[in-house]
């Protein structure tokens, strides 16, 4: 699978973290899999001229490639000119080489939740930058190649979202694709990969017994559950962050700050100050979304009044400050 | 004279554009174009202040924990707190892991593979860098890339991930460092010298950091079968000890209390004083007043502009361009190699990838020291209230260079935010006094006919341009 990979309103971020592929090293993992960077701007040796005579094929149909990997918004602005980025050399708006692109590959993935819906580029406001994804406004589909586009597998753009995306969701996915190909049963229903996207990021927090008894953090750096006051969102971000780890060993809960949920639509203007969580009458707003909020009402009361003098001076310091009672054997043998 | 368009630039971090006017085959003038423009200084303004911690290390994947680092020292200014020592140490540590990957990953994948074009074909060195360097296919790659996942394992533990963390806090850090995780990070830090050691110098990093002049540098490196030596040894047949030269005034903000804060110009060191720095947007497609210092600045896009020709502002010391980097980091600390080459020869292409591998040396034994100095059970993180009114300013180093943030905060949200980034420095446009910016002055007379050597890719790169955090 030859991938043709291009980059705009965004901040490189998912082509570093993608860089940090493990087990195996990046290029070694991708050519096994027969997977490999047709051009990719951080990577590849061309520039210039020859660079651009590639592309100029590409778009009109003399080269082959198969995947065509955009990671950055789309940016339409000034007055629909795309003036905000013309490629380099080209003096052509990006948004235009991807257009022409797009109608040659076999699988369009949008890199990273700009490339997907827009992202911070999209939210200065008043989107004065003309922002959006390769196929939605933030939760709105179209975008850039319109909500009917279908690259020629069929399928409609898919939104590898994350800011940044985990290298295992990029290789994954890419992986997929090349060894077994994509159907639209594998996504969800705003384009993302159910193989990374299929849960929650709540799924596997290391903090989950703070959860399970709402033994809360209140302040930065406490070990406690990060959504009552600290704004996190792992119970409604669809992500195995817990599960698939970043970086060896971390996710953001690990590393002891909120999911601000990177991987939904949207996620970067949440209405709210990213690291405080909003609350009516005491209770936060954003609760589970599949949860009756009566019943999380009735058992965060329960759960509250039954919490071990552990997990509750714990959730409240950066170090476990008592820890775990060792049971002692009663009785004879 | 003719004037040629270059781009795209890849292999730099974002895009770029250069336009040369050439006499007789060589760059008479140069004019450098930022042409990404995404208004992160917008987005920031009427947030509330401690979004900034969530909204800049977006700016960029490849500098984003110094975009939080700067944001966390402009906040903690603002709300008149300092880190705790565990907070400070956690910093450095996350800092340092950033900037040192980002000098690995430029030098191997970003600037070493051009040594392999086939323009190169008849030099001896050809063969042997062009099996270990290619772009991608290379065998460096291979060996490369797990030391630089292994070593941002370090940010599994004391950042959650990277990029993108919101660890860093104006108090210190969420994330506090327990007995056991202490020893785990010695491992890591061991792991990676190894690599350095073995693979990229082929001796020891103190061996390599107690080299104090051009000719021991040369001596060394003789006959060294390692990946900097291979460089040097091409280096020198290509010249490119004596290319690329640009002002030759050098600023640094200081870093990890080990680099000062500082400014050297012809041998001088004097301190810096944030209030010299302004910003002039003459050539920049953005309305243009006077010159502004950033915490009165402002950024309003004016797209039709006449004779504008990039989206980067020109930012100023005392009215005069600046280089920013490790070059700059190792000058004001007064390194005695980095001042042997820079007297000698001025800055060059060589004397720019040598103080990224100085860094190198000289900071991941700083890493193993600042590891053993955190103390588990103390506290990571200072809290404090942030003013309804108040501004403040954070300078810190990225691996490129200084990097400034000024905000200010009225009715409790965000009213300006400016960001200097390094290669807003190093490859500014004009000014309104008609002055070039770095790279602008360091392009001029190089060879740039069809068939000329690869040397112009080579002084881009040596500056390691960030081009999504130029304009931001």
């Amino acid at each position: 699978m030859k991938v043709l990979w291009l980059q705009s309103g965004g901040c490189g971020g998912c082509t570093q973290s993608m860089l940090c592929a493990e087990p195996r090293p990046l290029f070694e993992e991708l050519a096994d899999a027969g997977i490999e960077f047709f051009w990719h701007p951080a990577l590849s040796l061309a520039s210039g001229d020859e660079a651009l005579a590639m592309l100029e094929d590409c778009a009109e149909g003399r080269l082959a490639f198969d995947a065509l990997c955009i990671e950055g918004a789309m940016l339409r602005g000034p007055n629909g000119s795309g003036r905000f980025h013309l490629m380099a050399g080209s003096g052509r708006p990006l948004t235009e080489w991807v257009k022409r692109l797009a109608r040659h590959a076999r699988w369009v993935f949008a890199i990273g939740s700009c490339t997907a819906y827009g992202g911070f580029s999209a939210n200065t406001p008043g989107n004065p930058l003309e922002a959006c994804g390769l196929q939605y406004d933030e939760e709105t589909p179209g975008g850039l190649l319109g909500a009917n586009f279908r690259s020629a597998a069929g399928l409609p753009v898919i939104n590898i979202a994350g800011c940044p995306t985990h290298p295992g969701w990029v290789v994954d996915t890419l992986e997929k694709a090349a060894l077994e190909g994509l159907a639209p049963t594998d996504l969800d229903e705003v384009g993302r990969p159910l193989l990374y996207a299929g849960g929650l990021v709540h799924h596997g927090c290391a903090r989950n017994e703070f959860y399970e008894f709402k033994a809360s953090a209140e302040k930065q750096s406490d070990l406690g559950c990060l959504m009552e006051n600290l704004g996190c969102k792992g119970t409604q971000a669809h992500a195995d962050c817990n599960l698939r780890p970043w970086n060896g060993s971390g996710s953001c809960l690990r590393g002891g700050f909120a999911c601000i949920a990177c991987t939904e639509p949207g996620f970067e203007s949440p209405g709210h100050a990213f690291q405080q969580t909003p609350k009516l009458a005491g209770i936060p707003i954003g609760l589970p979304t599949d949860m009756p909020k009566a019943w999380f009402v009735a058992l965060a009361a329960l759960s509250k009044s039954a919490t071990p003098k552990r997990v509750r001076n714990n959730a409240v310091a950066d170090h476990p400050v008592v820890l775990p009672v060792i049971r002692k054997k009663t009785g004879g043998k | 004279m003719t004037r040629i368009l270059v781009g795209p630039f890849n292999r730099v971090e974002g895009d770029l554009e250069i336009s040369l006017d050439l006499e007789q085959g060589r760059v008479r003038s140069a004019y450098v174009n930022s042409p990404l423009f995404r208004g992160f200084e917008q987005i920031l303004v009427g947030r509330a202040p401690l979004d900034a911690l969530a909204i800049v290390p977006r700016i960029c994947g490849i500098c984003s924990v110094a975009q939080s680092a700067a944001a966390a020292s402009a906040l903690a200014d603002a709300m008149g707190i300092a880190p705790t020592a565990n907070g400070i140490l956690s910093r450095h540590l996350i800092t340092a892991t950033e900037n040192l990957a980002d000098h690995l990953t430029h030098f191997y994948l970003f600037f070493m593979p051009d040594f392999a074009r086939p323009a190169y074909a008849g030099y001896g060195w050809h063969g042997a860098v062009a099996r270990r360097f290619a772009a991608i296919k290379g065998d460096a790659a291979a060996e490369v890339l797990p030391a630089r996942a292994g070593f941002f394992r370090l940010m599994g533990f004391l950042a959650g991930r990277w990029p993108h963390s919101l660890a860093i806090q104006p108090g210190g850090s969420t994330r506090a460092i327990g007995a056991g995780e202490r020893i785990r990070l010695l491992a890591l830090l061991r792991e990676f010298r190894s690599f350095l050691e073995k693979r990229l110098f082929g001796d020891s990093l103190a061996n390599f950091g107690r080299l104090a002049s051009k000719e021991e540098l040369l001596a060394w490196a003789a006959g060294r079968p390692a990946d900097f030596p291979a460089f040097l040894q091409a280096a020198v047949d290509l010249g490119l000890d004596r290319v690329g030269r640009a002002g030759d005034s050098f600023l640094s903000a200081g870093a990890y209390g080990l680099f000062p804060a500082g400014v050297w110009q012809d041998g001088t060191i004097s301190d810096l004083d944030p209030i010299a720095i302004d910003e002039d947007s003459s050539s920049a497609w953005l309305a243009a007043g006077r010159a502004r210092h950033p915490a009165q600045g402002e950024t309003v896009v004016d797209a039709d502009k006449p004779g504008a020709y990039t989206w980067c502002k020109a930012p100023r010391y005392g009215g005069q361009t600046c280089e920013v980097g490790a070059l700059a980091r190792q000058l004001v600390a007064a390194h005695p190699l980095a001042l042997d080459l820079v007297r000698r020869d001025g800055a060059s292409v060589m004397a720019r990838v040598l103080a990224r591998m100085l860094e190198l040396a000289r900071v991941l034994p700083a890493m193993a020291t600042w590891v053993q100095a955190l103390q588990p059970g103390e506290p990571f993180c200072a809290h404090g209230e942030m003013p309804d009114e108040g501004s403040g300013t954070g300078l810190v180093e990225a691996a490129r260079g200084s990097l400034g943030h000024w905000l200010s905060i009225k009715r409790g949200q965000i009213d300006r935010y400016q960001i200097i980034a390094p290669t807003t420095w190093n490859f500014s446009p004009r000014d309104a006094n008609g002055q070039p910016g770095p790279l602008e002055q360091a392009l001029i007379g190089l060879p740039a006919v069809p068939d000329a050597l690869p040397t112009i890719q080579h002084v881009v790169r040596s500056f390691d341009p960030c081009m999504v955090c130029t304009v931001h």
